[in-house]
C-alpha cells in the first residue's frame, strides 16, 4: 500500500519552476531514495510533502486520503516527520526541551523529570545513546542527529524524510545511522532519503526515484539499477569521478608549513603545532570532519587569519607576518570554501569578478583607471574556456548556480598562474557535472607543476585527487594515508584514533 | 545609618521602570525582536497616564491608558517590522521620534500653561502602601515593603516570568523563536504569532513602566521625561543575560547608580551637579562595556525578521 502519493506536482518560486509535474509515491515500510543534483528539486518536493512550502498544482494523498499541507502540524498530524540537513535544533535547550518543544503531550508546565524518562525509553528501543539532560551545544552532530530523529519519533510519525543525511556525518557515524534507520523500517516505518550520493542509494535503499531539474526521470528498484546507470540518469550523460592521477614527479617544495599554530574566533588553539609541506606537481590532501581546524589552517595560509606560532614558506620566502597582497604577489591562489562570503562579490558582474584581486596590475588598470576593453576580453576569454553559463560576461555573479560560481572563482585563481592553489571545499554543493569539472581543473594545474593544497570533508573527493593525505583531527595530524589506505583506517583517524589506541580497547 | 536607607529604597524606586520596561523587552528578544524603540512607548506610556489622570481624576484610568497607547505604538513597530519585515533598528529609532514628538505636541496643546506654576499641573499619584509589619523593619522595611504598587507589581512580574522561561513550554517556544525560528517553524510554532505576543506583551510592560514615571514616581508629566530610561533597559537586558532574574540584578545596578546621584547630591558634596547627575549614564557605557566581550545569551535570531519561504 502506498501511504504517501504525491500527483502531478508543479511548484514555482515566481517565474522559476522549482517542480514540473513531479509524481512520487512511497510503500510501506520501504526505504525510498529521491535522488538527484542540487537544484534537481528533491528538497523543495520534500518540503512540499511536510507542509513547508504550497504547490501550485497537484494534489497529495496520505493512506489515500486527499491532504492539503499547508503548514508542518498538517504534516505532523499525518504521521510525517522531517529530519532536516541543517538541523532544526536549539542549541541553547537540552535534548529533551528540544524532542518536546511545541508538543502538546508535554504541557503547559513542563515535567522535566516525566519528560527525561520518555525519552529514554526511546532511547533503549532504538538503541540510541543520547543523554536526556544534555544540552544541544554539548554534543556532536552525530548525535544531533540522533536527537532529529527522536524527535520525530516522539510526534509518533511513520513517515520519516531525511533530507542529506549524511552531509555532516564520518564514515562510522553514517553506518550507525544506516543501521538505525533499516531497524525502523522493518518496524514498519516508511523512509524517504534525500540524497546526491549513489553509493547510499545502492547500499540502502529499496527503490529509488532520479530527479533532474525539476522533474522526475524514472523510479526504479535499487536491485535493477547501478552506478553508472544512476549517474547518467542524474546528470543526464556518463560521467567520469575516478580517479585520474598516477604516479608523480614531484619537484622542489613551494609550500611549507612548520610548527603552525592558529587560534579560532573564540580564542582556543584551533591548528596545533603543524608541519607539512606541497611540492610542485603534488597534491596534498587533508581530510578530516568539518570543524576540526581546517578553516583556521586554510584562512592562516592565505593571511586572512594571524599565525599565533610556526613558520609559512611560499616558494621559500617567509611569509609568516606578510600581508594578503604579497602572499598572491608570490603566487598564492586561493579557492575559499564559502564562495558567496569570501569567493566573490555576488552584485558585481562576472567580469569585475574575474579580475578581483588583479585590480591593479597594469593589464587592467591604468593609474587609478580601469581598463574596461582588456577587463571584457580576459572575461570572454575565461567564460569560455571555463564553460560559464550564461557566458554573458556582464551578468551578476549572484544570479548564476552554484556550479557556475565556482567556475568564475576557479578560473580566476587559475588564470592568475598561481605557483600555490589552496582550494579548501572546492566542490561542496556542487552537482556532479560541476564537480568533475572543478576537479579535472585541479589535475591539470597538478600536471603544470603547481603545487595544490586542497582541504575538503568530502573524503570520496580527497581520495580521488590526492597524492599524500593528511587527516586533521581536533587541531593536529592523526598521520598521513595513502588514497589505497582501507577505508577503516581513514574512520579511525577522521574520529581521533590510531590504530594503535583500537588494539588497547 | 539614615542615608543608606534612603539610598536602598531610592534604588529599589528607581530602579522599577527600568525593570518592568527591560522584562519586556527581553522577553521580545528572546523571541527575535530587537526594539529600540522603547524609549518613544515608554514616553507615550508616561503622557497617556498623566493625561488620562488628569482628564479622569484616578490613576486607575492612568494606568489603563498607558497600556493601551504603548500598545497602539508598538503595534505599529510590529506590524512593520514583522509582517513587513522591515528593519528593527530603523523602526524602533523611528518609534522614539514619533513617541517624542507626539507627546510634546499633544502635551503642550492640551495642558501646558506658559507661566503657569507646577503646582496647577500636578495630578494625584499612585501612593504608598507600607504592608503592615514588614515594613517596620529597620533598613529592609523601607527598601521593600513600603512602595506603590507598581514596585511590587515588578517584583512580583520577575518570578512570574522566570517561572514561565524556565518551567513552561510557553517559555521553550519563546526561546525558540528567537534562536531558531525554522526550526521553531518545522514544529508547528507560529513564529509570527510568537512574536507578535511577546512585542505587544512588551508594550504593555512599557506602558507600565512609562506610567510608573509620571503618576508614581512624580506626579506630572514633562516633555522626554524618560531621559533614556528605554535605552538603558535595552542595556539592561544585556547585563542580565536575558533572565528575569539577571534583570531583576541588571535594573538594581542601574537604580544604584541614580540613588547614587541623588544620595550624593543630598549629602551636598562640594561637585558640581552636572558631574553627579553623569553617574547612572557613565555606570550604563561602563556596564554594557563590561558585559559586551563576551555577548553570551543573545537570542541567534535577535532583529532578523522571519520570512517563510
Amino acid at each position: 500500500m502506498n501511504v504517501v502519493e504525491m500527483r502531478h506536482i508543479s511548484k514555482y518560486f515566481g517565474s522559476f519552476c522549482a517542480n514540473k509535474d513531479v509524481s512520487f509515491s512511497l510503500e510501506e515500510g520501504e526505504i525510498h531514495a529521491l535522488l538527484g543534483e542540487n537544484g534537481a528539486g528533491k528538497s523543495t518536493l520534500m518540503n512540499i510533502l511536510y507542509g513547508l512550502y504550497m504547490h501550485n498544482e497537484g494534489t497529495i494523498l496520505i493512506r489515500g486520503e486527499e491532504v492539503r499541507m499547508d503548514s508542518p502540524s498538517v504534516a505532523i498530524s499525518k504521521g510525517i516527520g522531517m529530519v532536516h540537513q541543517h538541523f532544526m535544533l536549539i542549541p541553547q535547550l537540552t535534548v529533551t526541551e528540544n524532542v518536546f518543544l511545541g508538543m502538546k503531550e508535554a504541557g503547559l508546565v513542563l515535567d522535566r523529570r516525566s519528560l527525561q524518562r520518555q525519552v529514554e525509553t526511546l532511547n533503549s528501543r532504538y538503541g540510541f545513546n543520547v543523554k536526556p539532560d544534555a544540552y544541544i551545544w554539548q554534543i556532536p552532530v552525530g548525535v544531533q542527529q540522533k536527537v532529529e530523529i527522536l524527535k520525530v519519533l516522539m510526534r509518533q510519525a511513520r513517515i520519516l524524510i531525511l533530507d542529506e543525511p549524511t552531509a555532516v556525518l564520518t564514515p562510522d557515524e553514517v553506518v550507525e545511522l544506516f543501521d538505525s534507520v533499516k531497524a525502523l523500517s522493518r518496524e514498519g516505518y516508511s523512509i524517504i532519503l534525500i540524497t546526491h550520493k549513489m553509493g547510499e542509494v545502492l547500499s540502502y535503499a529499496d527503490r529509488v526515484t532520479v530527479m533532474r531539474q525539476g522533474r522526475v526521470v524514472d523510479t526504479v528498484k535499487v536491485a535493477d539499477t547501478d552506478e553508472k546507470a544512476l549517474a547518467r540518469m542524474m546528470v543526464g550523460r556518463d560521467v567520469d569521478l575516478e580517479r585520474q592521477i598516477t604516479g608523480g614527479d614531484f619537484g622542489a617544495p613551494l609550500l611549507e608549513i612548520s610548527n603552525l599554530t592558529v587560534k579560532n574566533d573564540k580564542g582556543l588553539d584551533a591548528v596545533k603545532d603543524v608541519s607539512f609541506t606541497v611540492r610542485e606537481g603534488e597534491i596534498v590532501g587533508i581530510a578530516g570532519v568539518d570543524g576540526n581546524g581546517q578553516l583556521e589552517l586554510g584562512e592562516a595560509i592565505v593571511g586572512l587569519r594571524p599565525a599565533e606560532a610556526g613558520e609559512i614558506l611560499l616558494c621559500g620566502r617567509q611569509v609568516t607576518q606578510a600581508s594578503i597582497r604579497t602572499r598572491l604577489d608570490e603566487g598564492l591562489s586561493h579557492i575559499p570554501d564559502d564562495r558567496h562570503k569570501k569567493g566573490l562579490v555576488l552584485q558585481f558582474p562576472i567580469k569585475e569578478n574575474l579580475i578581483m584581486g588583479m585590480q591593479r596590475s597594469p593589464k587592467y588598470a591604468k593609474g587609478i583607471f580601469m581598463r574596461r576593453d582588456a577587463i571584457d576580453a580576459h572575461a570572454k576569454e575565461l567564460v569560455e574556456e571555463f564553460d560559464v553559463r550564461p557566458a554573458d560576461i556582464s551578468y551578476t555573479a549572484g544570479g548564476l548556480s552554484g556550479g557556475n560560481q565556482q567556475k568564475v572563482i576557479l578560473a580566476r585563481e587559475v588564470d592568475r598562474a598561481p605557483n600555490v592553489l589552496l582550494a579548501i571545499q572546492p566542490t561542496r554543493g556542487l552537482d556532479i557535472g560541476a564537480t568533475e569539472f572543478v576537479r579535472k581543473k585541479l589535475v591539470e594545474e597538478r600536471e603544470k607543476k603547481k603545487a595544490v593544497l586542497l582541504i575538503s570533508t568530502d573524503l570520496d573527493e580527497i581520495i580521488s585527487l590526492s597524492d599524500r593525505i593528511l587527516i586533521l583531527y581536533n587541531g593536529s595530524f592523526m598521520g598521513e594515508v595513502q588514497y589505497d589506505t582501507p577505508l577503516e583506517v581513514f574512520s579511525l583517524l577522521m574520529a581521533g584514533r590510531t590504530a594503535r589506541d583500537e588494539e588497547v580497547v | 545609618m539614615e542615608q543608606l536607607s534612603y539610598f536602598l529604597a531610592a534604588t529599589v524606586r528607581m530602579a522599577t521602570p527600568l525593570l518592568i520596561a527591560a522584562l519586556g523587552l527581553a522577553i521580545a528578544e528572546r523571541a527575535g525582536m530587537m526594539n529600540i524603540g522603547g524609549e518613544g512607548v515608554m514616553l507615550m506610556g508616561a503622557f497617556a497616564a498623566y493625561a488620562a489622570t488628569r482628564l479622569l481624576g484616578s490613576y486607575w484610568f492612568g494606568v489603563l491608558f498607558a497600556i493601551v497607547t504603548s500598545v497602539m505604538l508598538i503595534t505599529v513597530f510590529a506590524v512593520v517590522t514583522i509582517t513587513y519585515k522591515a528593519e528593527q533598528v530603523v523602526v524602533g529609532a523611528a518609534i522614539n521620534m514619533l513617541g517624542a514628538g507626539i507627546t510634546s505636541v499633544v502635551y503642550r496643546k492640551l495642558f501646558y500653561r506658559a507661566g503657569e506654576g507646577i503646582s496647577g499641573m500636578m495630578v494625584e499619584s499612585f501612593p504608598s502602601i507600607p504592608i503592615p509589619g514588614l515594613s517596620r523593619i529597620p533598613v529592609l522595611g523601607p527598601m521593600l515593603f513600603d512602595h506603590n504598587v507598581i514596585v511590587y507589581f515588578g517584583f512580583f512580574l520577575v518570578f512570574v516570568l522566570w517561572f514561565i522561561m524556565r518551567h513552561t513550554s510557553l517559555g521553550l517556544k519563546i526561546i525558540a523563536c528567537g534562536e531558531h525560528p525554522e526550526a521553531a517553524d518545522s514544529l508547528g510554532i507560529h513564529v509570527i504569532r510568537v512574536r507578535y505576543l511577546t512585542t505587544l506583551f512588551s508594550g504593555v510592560l512599557m506602558g507600565i513602566s512609562g506610567a510608573y514615571l509620571s503618576i508614581a514616581q512624580t506626579n506630572a508629566f514633562g516633555e522626554d521625561m524618560t531621559g533614556g530610561k528605554g535605552y538603558i533597559a535595552l542595556a539592561v537586558v544585556i547585563l542580565g543575560k536575558w533572565s528575569p532574574l539577571g534583570i531583576l540584578a541588571g535594573s538594581a545596578i542601574f537604580g544604584g547608580a541614580n540613588a547614587l546621584q541623588m544620595t550624593v547630591q543630598n549629602l551636598g558634596v562640594g561637585l558640581p551637579n552636572n558631574i553627579i547627575m553623569m553617574i547612572p549614564y557613565v555606570v550604563t557605557v561602563l556596564a554594557v562595556l563590561a558585559v559586551s566581550k563576551k555577548r553570551v545569551g543573545a537570542p541567534s535570531a535577535q532583529g532578523v525578521p522571519y520570512e517563510k519561504s
